[in-house]
């Protein structure tokens, strides 16, 4: 729709030619959520597309996404085979409610600093133990675990005008083994639950998304028993502390939880 | 509007377009956009109208066009992105030789349309599918909604199945004849209300209320005049201050008048409270946002049970003391259902309760209104009853009905939401006080909370039989939340008490009803007016019965369903005017028994948690209402010898301009493209109530009917008297005896003889038929998920001749989608404080392809003595048997009864049991 409150686009060839931050302003990556409400806080945006950030760079040491990297982009990216859990990357582009025209226009970075609970690429990169690269307005890059980048629905971490540069996927966490689990409550919905435990060498990691306000991960050096792995979530996630939306009440998302945990246990522990 | 005069297409850039050069199907255009513009509204600002808005938020994708050849939404696209590109359009898709783009063909070929407003974005969207996607088709399009057609044309024309008959003279009449508007739709030339630039014109807002139930002590304007471009702010205090209901019926009393315009008190979250109008819609929605309103909040009740409660507050006081919140009351009995159920061997009671839903057309409200140069004033709008508009115009503003002039162009879809009055009157208000054009289109969001929705209903059934399945007693209470406002209260729940009890035949029936005020949104007119609800309900119960008894649920119906030569009735003993025109209800559940027997369909999924369950459920529909109905249709022969038709009833996908055509040419031995049509348009057609409850076919058909009869009358008559011999018509033609006098030479000769080659003809509805719908479901439940899939959907129509046997089939898959919805998938949320939490496409799920199995459609083989050549009601009824035939297979699946809508994974989950 239109932005009626916006009275300025700046389109910076370089982040550094934007000094200074005030409210009002926002970053524009593919503008397809900015774009699909109207923005009343908001009356400038800054254009990311002109920073030109290679989208993809895979190297030995493991996949760099550029924040502005197109779902497009990256849907079509060919992993070495030896990405075992690159599979995992169409998995969850596939969990996004958008269609593949969203994914022309909107970006890895955008849906991570959107930071919803129903956020695919949050769980691809939580899953895949990526590392994010924060640039502040002054000061040193930082980085930061994917998993403690959102803080709640619609929250995350980043300073007023703090940059999201870019995602490193470690290629020791693309090479393991995998196991996705995703529902939604309607045909290719949105997501109630999106669910990944990978495995390494006889151990787990299970990162639960969508069905909390923001990712949780539980690492298990060694394959737990069902049991352990129900108490360890539940001790961990009160039942009121689930995301409770029109996509899902907190119940049913706690339920889908406990099950898909249990169905992922049991597939990689079967390996 | 952002016009400058440089502003004009330039001849296709040779070399790289400059920074503001925007190339938009091959035609360079230098402009700025604003800079928050995103590229919809720019492309349409250039004139290019065939990028529609269903949603303005990305989730529909009529919007869809290709930048750079890649696809994209408009609406979330900044504008200033496509500088130095190419964008195509649907105005742009076909090659510039004037043939089709082939996608265009096959949904040409398919008539893969019905409304037509999803239909550039969904082509848009195919033809840039890679051979990969189009194996996914459920994934490929989950960006591209269509409330109309249930996606199986829409598929047949990716498969190049075509379904187009030739049109040849005097068959048309069940024939697959296509739109004759198809062209113009696959091509984006078809005009919707928006679609067109007016000089001058000024932009409506509105602004809406925040609370659910208020009094508003001051409204404070001065900041909001000072915006820039701001031309007129209304409030209640500036509206003729006079009651009326928005709700369109041919006779004004069904209705309450219990609206103004604009009021001083609110009584629901999202009601209007001003209106802003401005030289451009930014500048209007900045007044709205800075108006001071001054609320004084109001106790409010949501439930309609608590709003019946002594003390509860009250929505309208001037109702009178005793009457409370309880708008209308519906009582009756036939028999005694106290003996009734003292004889029978097993009782049923079970409450059930259906819930409120949107309409979702996809085409959102919006009139543009101005005064013309003949001193008239004209209102341009997307509704379902123009005539009734105009009416309720003139009551409000007291104009002469000569110097009103209300008309449709092209409607995107209306499902009964547009059976009302809530754009057209403020459009008016202001064109009148600032001698200006004045457009106002709503936002997807103002679809959710400030127009009307199904009445959400709660029904109490209570039915008892004998051993053998004899019905003995139907006892129905239903409590219906009619919202802030009554419009359609007393119709919906009279109808509620009508079809789905008169389908049983027993002996002992009593019913009560009530329609309550509460603050909510209103409801409204929707596809299957109150009968859907308590379809919902007895359906169940019918079923819930039949397993006491341990009968099946097909020989429980056959056991107790009306026949040819019953009594129609429901619970009261008053005649109707209904009767048997024909029968096909024995049929369609014949069909709809050994399709499910024969098991076409998807296997049930693989896996021990997947349960599986067939259900049926049967509706019947009195076609057409019970209140008046009237419609007219008026002909003539032109000078070149082909036909004039207008008739007043809308096309709003529901296909009346083809069949409608067709009647026409059939009776005149015409091919249908010899007919020109004109429709709903005060000022060209006849006066019609609306089109709606069913009557498309059954009123303005019949009038269409009788007015081909006379113009064939009239021009054999006369062909007769000139030539001597006995004539017949062909095409276009007469032959009489051994000659052949062309229509055109025949024009002449008979208007130099003084004759006159016109007719015109009213039907009036009385005497109503009946027709029947069945539908039956096979479906798997996950029973850790909760996930439903519907793995075969097989239905049965009793709706007489066919007259476009495509568009039939194409009405009764939007109807079963739309069930589907209803049942599976649709829900509007609302907080403590009765805002909905929900108001957007990408949180308020409609069936999506993915949502939508195919279904095995039968026909009856049924010719009605009463609807027009043989036809009866076709796109309305199809809906209702949908939901319970889903939840009986549910029940069937799980043993667990599921009673109210709707069956989302989240609702059912908990109740379903493990598997052993
Ligand atoms: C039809 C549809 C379906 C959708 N389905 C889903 C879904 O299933 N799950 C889901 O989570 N979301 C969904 N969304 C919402 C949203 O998450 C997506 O639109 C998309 O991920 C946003 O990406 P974008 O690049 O377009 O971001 P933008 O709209 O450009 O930006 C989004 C927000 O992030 C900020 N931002 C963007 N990039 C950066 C950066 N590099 N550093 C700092 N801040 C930045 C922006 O300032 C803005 O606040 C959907 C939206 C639509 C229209
Ligand atoms: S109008 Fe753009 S997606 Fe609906
Ligand atoms: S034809 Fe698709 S929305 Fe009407």
């Amino acid at each position: 729709m239109n932005l009626n409150t916006i009275t300025e686009v700046k389109r910076p060839q370089s982040a550094d030619q934007i000094t200074q931050w005030r409210p009002g302003y926002a970053w524009l990556a593919g503008g397809t959520w900015l774009f699909s409400e109207p923005q009343f806080g908001t009356d400038t945006l800054i254009d990311l597309q002109g920073l030109r950030w290679p989208a993809l760079t895979p190297s030995a040491s493991g996949l760099e996404i550029a924040a502005t990297c197109h779902i497009a982009e990256l849907f079509a990216f060919s992993a070495p085979p030896e990405w075992r859990a690159a599979p995992l990357i169409r998995d969850c582009c596939n969990a996004f409610l958008a269609s593949f025209k969203i994914w022309n226009a909107s970006t890895v970075g955008g849906n991570i600093c959107m930071s919803l609970p129903a956020g695919p690429m949050i769980s691809l990169t939580a899953a895949l133990e990526g590392v994010y690269t924060l640039w502040p307005r002054d000061g040193a890059p930082r980085e930061v675990a994917a998993v403690d980048f959102v803080t709640g629905d619609n929250a995350n971490i980043l300073a007023p005008g703090e940059l999201l540069r870019s995602i490193l996927l470690p290629a020791s966490a693309l090479s393991k083994r995998f196991a996705f689990r995703h529902a939604s409550m309607t045909k290719l919905g949105r997501s109630a639950a999106l669910i990944v435990g990978t495995q390494g060498e006889g151990d787990l990691l299970l990162t639960i998304t969508a069905a909390t306000p923001r990712p949780i991960q539980f690492y298990f050096p060694e394959m737990p028993p069902a049991t352990a792995l129900r108490r360890a979530i539940d001790a961990r996630i009160p039942a009121d502390g689930y995301f409770n939306d029109v996509h899902g009440s907190a119940a049913y998302k706690r339920h889908l939880t406990l099950y898909f945990a249990e169905q992922i246990r049991a597939e990689l522990a079967a390996a | 509007m952002n016009h400058t005069p440089a502003d004009q297409p330039q001849p296709a850039p040779t070399a790289d377009a400059p920074r503001n050069g925007y190339t938009i199907n091959g035609k360079l255009y230098f402009a700025e956009p604003q800079p928050g513009q995103c590229l919809r509204t720019f492309l349409r600002e250039r004139g290019v109208f065939g990028v529609k808005k269903g949603c303005d938020q990305g989730d529909c994708g009529a919007c869809t066009v290709w930048l750079d050849g890649t696809p994209v939404h408009s609406c979330l696209m900044p504008a200033f992105r496509a500088a130095g590109r190419e964008v195509t359009t649907v105005e742009g898709l076909a090659p510039p030789d004037g043939s089709l783009h082939p996608v265009q063909q096959a949904f040409l070929g398919a008539q893969a349309f019905q409304c037509s407003f999803c239909t550039a974005g969904m082509m848009m969207t195919c033809a840039a599918l890679t051979d990969a996607q189009k194996e996914d088709m459920p994934q490929a399009l989950k960006g591209n909604l269509c409330r109309c057609t249930g996606y199986r044309a829409i598929a047949d024309a990716m498969h190049g199945r075509a379904e187009i008959a030739e049109d040849i003279a005097g068959e048309a009449c069940g024939a697959s004849v296509p739109s004759p508007l198809a062209h113009a739709i696959v091509t984006g030339e078809a005009r919707y209300t928006m679609d067109v630039a007016m000089e001058g014109m000024l932009h409506l807002k509105v602004l809406r209320s925040p609370h659910a139930h208020a009094r508003i002590r001051a409204i404070g304007r001065d900041r909001a005049m000072a915006v820039p471009g701001v031309a007129a702010i209304f409030t209640w205090e500036d509206v003729p201050r006079r009651l009326y209901s928005t709700a369109t019926h041919e006779d004004h009393l069904v209705d309450p008048d219990d609206s103004y315009m604009l009021d001083n008190v609110v009584r629901f979250a999202g009601q209007r409270v001003a209106a802003v109008v401005a030289e451009t819609e930014a500048a209007a929605e900045a007044a709205c946002r800075l108006l001071e309103v001054e609320y004084e909040i109001l106790p409010a009740v949501f439930d309609p049970v608590a709003a019946m409660a002594p003390g509860a507050p009250r929505i309208h006081d001037e109702r009178g003391e005793e009457r409370g919140n309880i708008y209308a009351d519906i009582h009756g009995e036939i028999g005694s259902v106290a003996e009734g159920f003292a004889s029978a061997d097993a009782v049923h009671e079970m409450t059930y309760s259906t819930s409120r839903v949107q309409h979702v057309h996809l085409e959102t409200h919006g009139s543009i209104a101005w005064q013309g140069e003949d001193g008239r004033v004209h209102i341009r709008t997307s509704t379902q009853a123009p005539f009734i508009a105009k009416q309720k115009l003139c009551h409000l503003f007291g104009l002469r009905p000569s110097d009103v002039h209300v008309f449709t162009e092209r409607v995107g879809g209306g499902f009964g939401g547009k059976q009302e009055m809530i754009s057209e009157d403020l459009c008016l208000l202001a064109a009148l006080k600032t001698g200006r054009p004045v457009q106002w289109e709503f936002t997807r969001e103002e679809q959710f909370i400030g127009a009307t929705t199904r009445h959400q209903m709660t029904t109490r059934v209570k039915l008892g039989a004998r051993r053998d399945g004899t019905l003995t007693a139907i006892e129905l209470h239903v409590v219906s939340n009619t919202g802030a406002y009554g419009g359609h209260a007393s119709e919906t729940l009279g109808a509620s008490l009508g079809g789905p009890m008169t389908a049983y035949r027993c002996p002992n029936k009593k019913a009560a009803g009530y329609a309550v005020y509460t603050n909510m949104v209103p409801g409204g007119g929707f596809r299957g007016y109150g009968s859907s609800q308590t379809a919902f309900a007895i359906e169940c119960a019918i079923d819930e019965l039949a397993r006491l008894l341990g009968i099946d649920p097909f020989a429980m119906r056959r056991k107790n369903m009306i026949l040819p030569g019953d009594w129609i009735e429901s619970a009261w003993n008053d005649p109707s005017d209904v009767d048997f025109g024909s029968y096909g209800l024995d049929q369609c559940l014949d069909f709809v028994e050994g399709a499910l027997a024969k098991g076409g369909g998807l296997p049930k999924p693989e896996g021990e948690e997947w349960a599986e369950g067939t259900g049926v459920a049967l509706a019947m529909l009195e076609c057409g209402p019970p209140t008046e109905h009237r419609s007219g249709a008026q002909m003539r022969l032109l000078p070149d010898g082909s036909y004039h038709l207008a008739v007043g009833s809308t096309e709003m996908g529901n296909g009346s301009i083809t069949s409608h055509r067709q009647i026409a040419a059939s009776l005149l031995s015409a091919r249908a493209d010899r007919i020109a049509i004109v429709n709903a348009d005060t000022d060209l057609a006849p006066y019609d109530t609306g089109t709606f409850a069913s009557t498309g076919t059954v009123v303005a058909g019949q009038a269409v009917r009788m007015a081909a009869e006379a113009m064939r009358d009239s021009i054999l008559g006369f062909a007769r008297r000139h030539t001597g011999a006995d004539c017949r018509l062909d095409d276009n033609a007469v032959i009489c005896g051994n000659e052949r006098v062309g229509l055109a030479e025949l024009y002449a000769i008979g208007t130099r003889a003084g004759h006159h080659f016109e007719a015109k003809r009213k039907s009036y509805l009385s005497l109503r038929s009946v027709a029947f719908n069945v539908q039956g479901i096979r479906l798997a439940v996950h029973r850790a998920t909760g996930e439903i899939r519907i793995l075969h959907s097989v239905h049965g129509a009793d709706i007489g001749r066919l007259i476009n046997p495509m568009q039939c089939r194409g009405q009764i898959e939007g109807s079963i989608a739309m069930g589907i919805g209803w049942a599976l998938t649709e829900q509007m949320v609302y907080d403590a404080e009765g805002r909905m939490v929900n108001p957007a496409l990408r949180n308020y799920r409609i069936p999506s392809y993915a949502d939508v199995p195919p279904t095995e459609v039968f026909f009856a083989d049924t010719y009605d003595r009463i609807g027009p050549l043989g036809a009866k009601s076709q796109g309305e009824c199809a809906i209702n048997p949908v939901a319970p035939a889903i939840a009986n297979a549910l029940a069937d699946a799980t043993g667990v009864r599921f009673p109210h809508l709707p069956l989302l994974p989240d609702r059912i989950f908990a109740k379903l049991a493990p598997h052993a």
